[in-house]
């Protein structure tokens, strides 16, 4: 069995929330998202998914971070949590163009290619 | 100082002056000009045959050097000898004459100075032809009057028949020109120069070790000769030919550029005996030509057809005499056609004229009293042509089958041939005569009138040649004997007698069937109808050859090329891609879930690979 | 020599840039009149540069002249490295004369997008000029690509009707020959880099190293530069794309297509094809001479029966560089020197032959053959230019055409006699398309619903005075213009000559 070099030994925060449980919290959300992301067909509530994803990912970071005692997970977590809100903030306006313009954001209704 | 590059030269420039200035050009400074520059080409040519006369054995000058490449030199020289300056006599001297006719002839054409241009061209061409002593060169000229021919022949392109005339004699030329220009470059790789002198020297070694090689460039120089020359099987343009204004066909189908061929084989005698083969076939090809184009000219209507055929006919004589013997014998008759033809054409020229444009022989007649001096020297040509004493036809046809009948294995068949052609020719030209000068005038056409002096001195001029010029047999011999191997003896008796009695029996019957007889307008009857169709030679060319390369033209555009390569293999790789396309089209349908999910299957399948594995 | 000391030793980079740079000024320039002016310098100054450098060329001396050199990618071994010879540097001329007259005709004659239209085609003579001038393979690839846009918008834009197809066609098929040559310029380089251990696409390094080259990869290399060179001469039958764009393409890009852009091709057989893979060139040769052969004679029957006259000239093209694939393809000294000047005397003939079809266009808004009838009569001066050309064109002696036809067959003969009388039959089929064409739109009665059509204008004349000058000059005296070639050729058939 690995040892790690900085973090308690297995079995000795019985008080805390075990690392398996935070995965899987994660696991779940990110399940949760895909599948919203894939059946639904809103464009907002796609986003909304999308977002759900992403701090799934977040929580996944955080959990190992404080596993590790890492500050790495940390910095990833800021960086996601701009990278999201840019995406929020760029993919609500071009849904806001696209509802303008075409009058649906519903995205079915939306493909123009061939196929 | 003597330039044989002058006499060329100086109806190039009346050519280059006419054709820059065409439209300002008034018509009497065309003619002046057209006229002036071929005399005085002539009378330097005159000066040039009488240094020759002195004893100089030949007047040569370097042009320039067209080309240099490696080993390759092509330098353009002309060589005045007695061959060619005897051609070049009467080049220039019959174009003289008959473009002083022209001037009357051609009076009131709008394309007047065009002409004249066109006309003064085609003699610098031809005696580039004859004067030069390089292969190239005379390939220059060769063409050129090839081009010449076809601009005149197409003169009046507003008409229908001009046009396609024109074209016809082009390609069934350039067939004949296929076999120069290979023949050229077989000469160049095989013997390294185009030289005539050097190629006439060393080719014999040359081709020693390679008798194959010899026999395909005298073959394929024959195959140049029949075409310009009008000879079985390429003649089929020259009777058509005759669309073209009636000068032009005196000068340049009767009596010069047709006869380039026979100059080009005597002038290349010693190559193509290098192989007797070669001579052989020539002679019996000339014999056929004479004898199918005799026949054919039995019942031709069309004044200048007659001539046409007969001329083809009669360059058959000249092949025959060129190939047999010396070839002095086909060059004299050369000279004499040459007289006596021009003569003949300008005289129907004259008649033409007199008949307000009527060409059919038929709706003649009568014209002896209404244009004398065309019917007195009409019937010097004709008796010339029909070969009876003491016309110049008479010394030149005589010598030519003296050559044949000692000509090989086939002498006698060959002469045979030869004298039954004497026979029909007197036949055509007795019916010629007759159907145009005498009986009932038949035309409901004007009053006929004689043609003016110009046109009329250089008829008389021609036919005082036309009747003397035989009587020069013995220094022409002498003369052209110098480059040629001159005859040996006399003609014999039995030959005399056998062209004569031909001769005489078929003008004989010729004016006793058509002193009365008239031709019918209906189509002829019976074997006259084989003739009248020309044995269908034109219909069985364009069975055999035109419709199918047009058809296969058709198949190689449309069907190889649009079908097979363009739509088949271009078009269908294209469609290929395209295929390939709607094939897989649909995983790119613009449905983002739909990627998505293809996302999730794949990093699906990829932990779950990374875990078993 | 003056010329070159004039441009302190950097002439050919001035005569290949000047146009583009003129052509980006045409492009920015606010009125087509101001447009027109920069394109008549940026096309009219190179020529008369490249005019009075011809003194300066050393036609006797062996090698490169001018060789301009500055390293561009020097881990690679790629440099800017132009340079001519005897036998790209008639090719630089002809492209000098052809663009100045293709522009001085178009004048006045574009409607739409005119400044663009001047700028493309002073782009296209920067990219044409450079493929005869680069010496390194990388800055030749490049320039080969640079020809293919400004063309592509020439017929794409300013074209006829099928336009768009003809445009693309051409730029696919070009592209597939291109890329084929681009995988073998790469492998080539690789076998420099094992060859030696340096890195070098210079075609001077490339040469010295042809011996150490597997006789079987030569032939692979080869077939892949030959593949794309002969879709451009067109070789038969890579040549399906030419009588789509030539239909297509508004009268001076005709001019250029056929005057200039089918010698790339060509001159790549001369240049890059015989001395790099001279092993692979010799295996190869049958082929392309049966290549040049069907060319010759498929392509002239094709010719006979089009209905299009710009399609007829079109399918002439084909048959010319016939003779061109024929001659290099010989071996000898006659058949590449006939091909070189054949080069540059179709150019001259062609391409003036799509302006005379191209004039007609204008004035009546048809080119069928049979449209037209009795010309000689309503525009004379128009009708005997044609006539010129088309004997020229059909190789009458004395004219340009025939030095050329001439040089190649004597070249095929000295190679096999059955080369030479199978493409002596090309002379006869010629006369048969192009004289039944003379007949049938110049001969005949005049049509009448033609009449009052204007002859020739001066500056119409004016654009035909050079080319006829020179279709005379080159058919009287070709001597001058072989021996340019000469010494350049000799070095090129020294891996190949039997």
């Amino acid at each position: 069995m690995q040892q790690h070099r900085t973090g308690p030994a297995w079995g000795q925060e019985e008080k805390l929330i075990p690392l398996s449980h935070t995965i899987l919290l994660s696991a779940v959300l990110f399940a949760v998202g895909t599948v919203g992301f894939l059946v639904r067909r809103s464009a907002v509530m796609m986003l909304v998914c999308v977002e759900i994803m992403l701090n799934a990912a977040n929580i996944a970071f955080i959990a190992f971070a404080r596993h590790h005692l890492s500050m790495a997970g940390h910095i990833w977590v800021f960086v996601v949590i701009t990278v999201a809100a840019g995406e929020a903030a760029i993919g609500l306006a071009l849904i806001v163009a696209l509802a303008r313009e075409r009058g649906t954001i519903q995205v079915d209704e939306l493909r123009s290619l061939k196929g | 100082m003597f330039r044989v590059w002058a006499i060329p030269l100086i109806p190039l420039l009346g050519f280059v002056y006419i054709g820059l200035l065409s439209r300002r050009l008034s018509r009497r400074a065309a003619a002046i000009v057209g006229c002036s520059t071929v005399a005085l080409s002539f009378l330097v040519s005159l000066e040039g045959a009488l240094q020759l006369l002195r004893g100089e054995e030949a007047l040569t000058a370097t042009f320039y050097t067209w080309a240099s490449l490696g080993d390759t030199l092509v330098r353009l020289d002309y060589r005045l000898d007695a061959l060619s300056g005897s051609m070049a006599l009467i080049v220039s001297g019959v174009g003289f004459l008959i473009h002083l006719y022209s001037v009357g002839y051609m009076h009131g054409d709008r394309g007047f100075n065009r002409y004249f241009a066109f006309l003064n061209l085609f003699i610098f061409f031809m005696l580039t032809l004859v004067l030069s002593d390089n292969l190239l060169l005379t390939f220059v000229g060769w063409e050129g009057v090839g081009l010449c021919s076809y601009l005149l022949i197409g003169f009046w392109y507003e008409k229908s028949d001009p046009p396609p005339a024109a074209v016809k004699a082009f390609v069934v030329n350039r067939i004949g020109d296929f076999g120069f220009l290979t023949a050229m470059v077989l000469l160049l790789a095989q013997v390294g120069t185009l030289s005539i002198s050097e190629l006439l020297q060393s080719a014999p070694g040359a081709f020693e070790a390679w008798p194959v090689g010899a026999l395909a460039v005298g073959l394929l120089l024959f195959l140049a000769a029949t075409g310009k020359s009008a000879q079985v099987p390429l003649y089929v343009w020259l009777p058509d030919a005759m669309a073209g204004p009636t000068p032009v066909s005196a000068l340049i189908h009767a009596a010069t550029m047709v006869t380039a061929g026979v100059y080009l084989m005597a002038r290349f005698r010693p190559i193509l005996e290098l192989q007797p083969q070669v001579l052989e076939v020539i002679c019996a090809v000339g014999a056929v030509t004479a004898l199918l184009a005799a026949l054919i000219a039995l019942a031709q209507r069309d004044i200048k057809r007659v001539l046409a055929y007969s001329t083809v006919s009669q360059l058959g004589y000249m092949f025959m005499g060129v190939a047999a013997g010396g070839g002095v014998a086909g060059m004299f008759h050369l000279t004499t056609h040459a007289f006596f033809k021009a003569l003949l054409f300008l005289g129907a020229g004259s008649v033409i004229h007199a008949m307000g444009g009527e060409q059919d022989i038929t709706k003649m007649g009568g014209l002896r009293s209404k244009t004398p001096i065309t019917f007195w020297t009409c019937l010097v040509g004709a008796l010339a042509l029909a070969g009876l004493f003491p016309t110049a036809g008479f010394y030149s046809k005589d010598l030519i089958l003296a050559d044949v009948l000692h000509f090989g294995e086939w002498g006698r068949i060959l002469f045979a041939m030869g004298v039954l052609t004497a026979g029909l020719t007197a036949f055509y030209t007795a019916r010629w005569l007759m159907l145009i000068f005498f009986g009932e005038y038949r035309s409901p056409h004007h009053h006929p009138h004689e043609s003016p002096a110009v046109m009329t001195v250089p008829l008389v001029l021609l036919a005082i040649f036309s009747f003397g010029a035989g009587w020069g047999e013995h220094a022409y011999a002498h003369f052209v004997g110098r480059v040629l191997e001159p005859p040996e003896g006399h003609v014999p008796g039995q030959v005399i007698a056998w062209a004569s009695g031909a001769g005489i029996v078929g003008l004989l019957a010729g004016f006793l069937r058509y002193r009365s007889l008239v031709p019918g307008p209906g189509p002829a009857k019976g074997l006259a109808r084989v003739s009248e169709r020309k044995f269908w030679v034109d219909e069985i060319y364009d069975a055999l050859i035109v419709r199918p390369y047009q058809f296969l033209s058709k198949v190689i555009a449309s069907w190889v090329d649009g079908g097979l390569i363009d739509t088949a293999l271009v078009n269908g790789s294209g469609a290929l891609v395209r295929a390939a396309g709607r094939i897989v089209r649909p995983l790119q349908n613009g449905q983002i879930q739909v990627y998505t999910l293809a996302m999730m299957v794949g990093l699906v399948a990829a932990l779950g690979w990374m875990l078993w594995s | 020599m003056d010329a070159v000391v004039l441009t302190g030793g950097r002439l050919l980079t001035l005569l290949v840039f000047m146009p583009s740079v003129a052509g980006a000024l045409c492009a920015l320039s606010r009125s087509s009149r101001a447009a027109a002016v920069w394109a008549l310098l940026g096309s009219g100054v190179p020529l008369i540069l490249g005019a009075a450098a011809v003194c300066g060329f050393d036609a006797s001396a062996a090698g490169f002249q001018w060789v301009e050199r500055v390293d561009w990618i020097p881990s690679l071994g790629i440099s800017y490295h132009m340079g001519v010879d005897g036998v790209s540097w008639p090719l630089v001329l002809l492209t000098l004369l052809l663009t100045f007259l293709s522009l001085v005709y178009s004048i006045g004659r574009i409607q739409n997008a005119t400044r663009l239209y001047y700028a493309s085609f002073l782009w296209l003579e920067t990219g044409l000029m450079g493929v005869f001038c680069a010496l390194d393979m990388i800055l030749f690839f490049v320039f080969w690509e640079w020809v293919l846009i400004p063309m592509y918008f020439i017929i794409g834009y300013w074209g006829g009707a099928r336009r768009i197809y003809a445009a693309l066609k051409f730029f696919l098929y070009t592209m597939l020959g291109s890329a084929f040559m681009l995988v073998a310029l790469l492998v080539t380089a690789h076998l420099y880099h094992q060859a030696t251990g340096a890195w070098s696409f210079d075609w001077a390094d490339w040469v010295a190293i042809r011996d150490t080259i597997d006789p079987n990869l030569q032939l692979w290399l080869f077939s892949a530069f030959a593949f794309s060179f002969a879709i451009k001469v067109p070789a038969w039958p890579f040549h399906t794309w030419l009588p789509d764009a030539h239909t297509e393409a508004p009268t001076a890009g005709s001019v250029i297509l056929a005057g200039v852009l089918l010698k790339m091709g060509a001159y790549g057989f001369l240049r890059f094809g015989l001395p790099l893979f001279p092993e692979g060139a010799v295996q190869a040769a049958p082929v392309m001479v049966g290549l040049g052969l069907a060319g010759i004679l498929l392509g002239a029957a094709a010719s006979y029966v089009q209905t299009d006259l710009k399609k007829l000239v079109a399918y002439s093209s084909v048959s010319h560089m016939g003779f061109v694939v024929l001659g290099i393809f010989s071996f000898t000294l006659e058949g590449a020197a006939g091909a070189t000047i054949q080069m540059v005397n179709h150019g001259l003939s062609t391409g003036a032959l799509f302006l005379m079809v191209g004039i007609i266009y204008e004035r009546t808004h048809k080119r069928g053959v049979t449209d037209f009838g009795g010309l000689a009569k309503t525009m004379p001066l128009y009708a005997t230019v044609s006539v010129i050309l088309v004997l020229s064109s059909v190789g009458l002696p004395g004219l340009n055409g025939f030095v050329g036809e001439f040089l190649v067959i004597a070249g095929a003969m000295k190679a096999r006699p059955l080369y030479a009388f199978v493409s002596a039959l090309g002379v006869i089929l010629a006369a048969v398309y192009l004289l039944s064409m003379v007949r049938k739109v110049f001969w005949g009665e005049a049509n009448a619903n033609l009449h009052g059509l204007s002859d020739l204008t001066w500056r119409e004349t004016a654009v035909f005075l050079p080319l006829l000058l020179f279709i005379v000059v080159i058919g009287v005296y070709p001597a001058p213009f072989l021996e340019v070639s000469e010494g350049a050729l000799k070095a090129i058939l020294e891996g190949v000559a039997p």
